[in-house]
C-alpha cells in the first residue's frame, strides 16, 4: 500500500480513538440516563455522516443524468453503500439506546420510522444496482435516486403529522449540551466524516478497477471475434 | 437526454421520410401532427385491447376480492375498531391490487417490439408515458368504484364525517400510486425478475402517499378532525412525482 493511504489510515485511527475517548472520558455523565446516554455521540454523528453520503449521491446522481460520466456513477454507487452502512449503524444504535432509556426497543415515531423508511428506499436503489444489466445501470439508478431524495420531505413530513417520542433535533433545539458533549459529538462527526471518506476512497478504487476489468474483457472477446 | 436530442435531430433532417414510412396517414388518430394525438391513441388502443381481453381488471378485481377475504380472517371486521382499521385495509388493498395490473402495464410493448420502435420514431415519450399512466389510473379508479360497495357492506362502515372528501381523496390517492408504478414499472422491466422489482420500488417511495391516504380516509370515515393537511400533503406530492416522473422517463425510455 503506497504511503499516503497508510498515513491517511493512521489519521483516521487517531481521530476515532480520539473521538471515543473524548466520548467515554472526557464527556461529563448525563444526569437522567447515565452512562447509557454516552451512544449519542455514536448514533448521532453516524446519522449526520450517513446524511451527508446521501446528499452526495443525490448530487452525483445529477450530475450523471446531466454529463453521463462514469466518473459520477462510481461516486454514486459508492457514497449509497457507505452512506447505507452508517444508516444501519443509526438503526441498531438507536434502539440499543432507547431500550434503557424509553423502556421500549423501537417506537413508530417520525424521526425512527423517516429514518427507517430513508433505509428501505437506499436498499431498493441498491437492489435496482445489483439487478439491473450493466448497461443501462446507471441510469435508472440516477433516475431512482432523484425519486428517493424528492421523497424524503414527504417521508418526515407525513411522519412527523403523528405525535413524535423522539427527542427534539439537537442542534437549534434549546442547545442544553455540555460544552463538553458538544466537543465530543463533533469531535466524533469529524471522526466519522473521515472514516467515511476513507471507505468511499477505497470502494471508489475498487469500482473504477472492477470497471477496468469489465473493459478489458469486452474488448478482448471483440478482438478475439475479429479477424487478425 | 442527448440521445433524444440527437434523434430529433436527425429526424428533422429528413422530415419527408419519416411522415412517409412511419406514421400511417389513413389513420388521423397516428400521425405525429401533435402531442395530445399521439397521448390519445395510445391510451385508446390501451383502453380498446383492456376492453376486448379485460385481463387487467379481472386479475386487480379478483386479488383486490381475496384481501378484502384474507384481512377478514386477521381482524374482526365488524367490531368497533373496524372503522379506523378499515382506511388501511381498503387502501393496502387498493396497493396491491394495482401493483397487479401496473406490472402488466409494460409487458404487451416489450412482447411487440413497440418500445424499441417508440424509441425510434419522433412520438415525445413523455406521450407514451402519460397515456399509460391515465390507462393505469383508469382501471385502478373502475376497480375502486367496484370494490368500495363491497367493502362497506363486509366491513359495516358507516361515513361519519364529510363523505365528499373521499372521491378526492381517492382520486389524488390513486394518482399518487399510478404515476409512480407506472415509471417504477418501466425502470423494472429493463431489470431481472420484474415482477418482484416493482414492489420494491414502488412501496418504499409510496410510504408517504400511501399514509396520507390512510390517514385521511380515517379522517372522514370517523368524522375526528381535519383531514386538510394530508389532502395537502396528497396533491403535492402527485405534482412533484409527476414532474419528476415527466422530466425522467425519456432518459429511461433510451436507457441502453
Amino acid at each position: 500500500m503506497k504511503t499516503p493511504v497508510l498515513i491517511a489510515i493512521a489519521l483516521v485511527v487517531a481521530l476515532l480513538a480520539f473521538g471515543l475517548y473524548q466520548g467515554l472520558v472526557v464527556a461529563p455523565t448525563e444526569q437522567t440516563m447515565g452512562d447509557v446516554q454516552r451512544i449519542f455521540y455514536y448514533h448521532v454523528p453516524s446519522a449526520w455522516t450517513g446524511i451527508l453520503l446521501f446528499t452526495v449521491n443525490f448530487v452525483a446522481s445529477i450530475w450523471y443524468l446531466f454529463r453521463r460520466t462514469t466518473v459520477s456513477d462510481s461516486i454514486a454507487v459508492t457514497t449509497a453503500e457507505v452512506g447505507l452502512v452508517f444508516w444501519t449503524i443509526v438503526l441498531i444504535t438507536g434502539p440499543i439506546w432507547a431500550r434503557p432509556v424509553w423502556g421500549i426497543w423501537w417506537t413508530w415515531d417520525a424521526r425512527l420510522t423517516s429514518t427507517l423508511v430513508l433505509w428501505l428506499i437506499y436498499v431498493s436503489y441498491l437492489i435496482v444496482r445489483r439487478f439491473s444489466s450493466s448497461g443501462q445501470t446507471a441510469v435508472l439508478a440516477a433516475a431512482l435516486a432523484v425519486f428517493g431524495f424528492a421523497d424524503v420531505p414527504f417521508v418526515y413530513l407525513s411522519i412527523w403529522f403523528f405525535r413524535t417520542q423522539h427527542p427534539q433535533p439537537v442542534i437549534g433545539g434549546g442547545g442544553k449540551l455540555d460544552p463538553t458533549m458538544w466537543h465530543a459529538v463533533l469531535y466524533n462527526w469529524l471522526a466519522f466524516s473521515a472514516f467515511a471518506a476513507l471507505l468511499c476512497w477505497f470502494r471508489y478504487q475498487l469500482e473504477r478497477k472492477q470497471r477496468d476489468v469489465e473493459e478489458t474483457i469486452a474488448l478482448e472477446s471483440l478482438l478475439e471475434g475479429s479477424p487478425r | 437526454m442527448r440521445d433524444g436530442a440527437m434523434r430529433d435531430g436527425a429526424m428533422r433532417a429528413t422530415p419527408s421520410a419519416t411522415s412517409t414510412a412511419v406514421d400511417a396517414p389513413r389513420d388521423p388518430m397516428t400521425t405525429a401532427t401533435g402531442a395530445p394525438s399521439v397521448l390519445f391513441a395510445t391510451l385508446m388502443k390501451d383502453l380498446r385491447l383492456e376492453w376486448r381481453s379485460k385481463d387487467a381488471i379481472n386479475s386487480m378485481l379478483f386479488f383486490a376480492l381475496l384481501v378484502v377475504v384474507v384481512f377478514s380472517f386477521s381482524f374482526d371486521p365488524t367490531g368497533d375498531d373496524a372503522r379506523r382499521i378499515a382506511g388501511g385495509l381498503i387502501w393496502v388493498a387498493f396497493l396491491f391490487a394495482a401493483v397487479v395490473a401496473l406490472g402488466q402495464t409494460w409487458a404487451r410493448e416489450v412482447r411487440n417490439q413497440v418500445l424499441d420502435a417508440y424509441r425510434v420514431s419522433t412520438a415525445p415519450a413523455n406521450d407514451l408515458f402519460l397515456a399509460k399512466a391515465l390507462g393505469n389510473f383508469l382501471f385502478v379508479s373502475v376497480l375502486e368504484v367496484v370494490m368500495t360497495p363491497l367493502f362497506v357492506v363486509f366491513y359495516n362502515l358507516r361515513v361519519i364525517g364529510p363523505a365528499y372528501l373521499l372521491p378526492v381523496i381517492a382520486v389524488l390517492g390513486t394518482w399518487a400510486l399510478v404515476v409512480n408504478g407506472t415509471f417504477f414499472a418501466a425502470i423494472s422491466l429493463r431489470t431481472r425478475s420484474r415482477e418482484v422489482m416493482l414492489p420494491l420500488l414502488l412501496f418504499p417511495i409510496s410510504i408517504p402517499a400511501l399514509l396520507g391516504m390512510v390517514e385521511a380516509t380515517k379522517i372522514v370515515l370517523t368524522g375526528e378532525s381535519s383531514a386538510k393537511f394530508w389532502i395537502v400533503l396528497l396533491a403535492v406530492y402527485d405534482l412533484v412525482f409527476t414532474t419528476v416522473c415527466l422530466s425522467l422517463f425519456e432518459t429511461v425510455l433510451n436507457a441502453e
